[in-house]
């Protein structure tokens, strides 16, 4: 929330930027720890400490061990019916997934912006993080299928029951939806989480812009009724950070169970 | 938008460390502590259905022996019964045991009784007899002066006291 001019820039919240130095190479690739890198991390220990509560392992569970088991059972559960029994080894990817993006979204909607010089980062709203998580799920899809059925994996472009006479539109229409889901599985994800922001960034700008006017009648006009909504889109956008990982984590669960079972 | 502007400037890192991150996630949380809680929350599943089992058996168990006390205690009711009812039936036959021995006790006293009233009837009667013909002749001697043998006074006696 840099402010130019008097003016809020939306997308400065995005600014990916090192904190110790930009000095950290590896292989002649720079790997500054950056607040992009410092949130993933932050989302790695938020999701330890929740996990943690869950190694009480009781019988009859406490509060927190039912909401890690709660979790847990979700997404095992959904890998379940998707994938059957045999999906069983793929839980442990899914939720890995399903928690990093759930956490990731939901930090980036902590208000931890209202201590100074504190500003709370998006890990997901960044086309690089949700590209290289759908380019993991995809390659994962693509190494299960080969390595399960080999050429036969092809098939998969073949619904059943197609006409010889329509395969030639067919293949090449099931090619290009099964080719585009990694696009789509990290596109959804990215747009979704920036859009989301960048609402809340204007709207925000509103409010502080008419707390600042000069004429008196803007702040109950404009500030008010525009901070009534920025609480009401609030709730939806912890309501879409929820739903994006969930998404994530169906689709991918989806995907994989072409790999496995192969319709 | 920086995700764009900055991508060549900064992918390296973000892959980098979102690599870090989420392989450390997979193998610290996925691998090491999801199975531990999907472990526990199988435990528990199969704790219940034991107990449940072990439930429905005790449950089993108990209608059975209630079933057999049900038995027992029919068992019991009907072995009283028969009991009472034997101890009945043999106090009633002891009882008409000594009625007809008191019964037949009686008769014979009864007889004896009559018998002995009969013998003293006759006795009386015999004495009667004698005492009539012993007045009879002695009335007879006194206003007549005849004097009557014995016998034919008894047998005149005899025919009145038959009459009368």
């Amino acid at each position: 929330m840099a402010a130019e001019g008097g003016k809020i820039d939306p997308m400065h919240q995005f600014m990916v930027e090192p904190l110790f130095g930009n000095s950290l190479t590896l292989g002649g690739y720079n790997i500054a720890f950056t607040n992009s890198a410092l949130w993933m991390v932050l989302t790695l220990v938020a999701i330890w400490v929740f996990m943690l509560g869950g190694m009480k392992r009781e019988l009859v569970p406490g509060r927190w061990q039912a909401a890690v088991e709660g979790a847990s059972s979700f997404v095992s559960n959904m890998v379940h019916a998707n994938i059957g029994p045999e999906g069983k080894k793929f839980t442990p990817y899914i939720f890995s997934l399903f928690m990093f993006i759930l956490v990731a979204n939901v930090l980036g909607m902590m208000p931890v912006g209202i201590v100074p010089h504190v500003h709370p980062f998006t890990v997901t709203s960044h086309i690089t993080v949700t590209g290289v998580l759908a380019i993991v799920s995809f390659s994962m899809v693509l190494i299960v299928g080969f390595a399960r059925h080999g050429l036969h994996f092809f098939s998969l472009f073949v619904p059943h029951g197609t006409p010889a006479l329509m395969l030639p539109l067919i293949v090449p229409i099931e090619l290009i939806s099964f080719l585009i889901r990694p696009f789509s599985l990290g596109l959804r994800l990215f747009v979704a989480m920036t859009a989301g922001h960048i609402l809340m960034k204007v709207l925000a700008g509103f409010v502080i812009g008419g707390l600042n006017a000069e004429a008196a009648w803007v702040a109950p006009v404009v500030g008010l009724p525009v901070f009534v909504l920025m609480v009401g889109i609030s709730v939806l956008e912890l309501l879409v950070c929820a739903i994006q990982a969930y998404v994530f984590a169906l689709l991918t669960s989806l995907y994989l169970n072409d790999a496995v079972n192969l319709h | 938008m920086p995700q764009l502007d900055q991508i060549l400037g900064t992918y390296a890192s973000q892959i980098f460390w979102l690599l870090v991150v989420f392989g450390t996630i997979y193998l610290l949380i996925g691998k090491g502590m999801l199975p531990k809680v999907e472990q526990t929350i199988e435990a528990r599943d199969r704790q219940i259905a034991e107990d449940l089992a072990a439930a429905e058996r005790a449950r089993v168990a108990a209608a059975d022996s209630e079933h057999g006390w049900q038995d027992a205690l029919e068992a019991g009711r009907n072995e009283a019964m028969r009991t009472t009812q034997a101890a009945k039936d043999a106090a009633a036959k002891a009882s008409a045991i000594r009625l007809a021995d008191v019964d037949v006790a009686l008769h014979a006293k009864l007889a004896e009784g009559e018998a002995a009233v009969q013998k003293a009837l006759a006795s009386a009667q015999a004495d009667l007899e004698s005492v009539g013909s012993e007045l009879t002749g002695d009335l007879v001697a006194r206003l007549s002066g005849a004097t009557i043998t014995d016998a034919k006074i008894s047998k005149t006696v005899k025919a009145v006291m038959g009459n009368a």
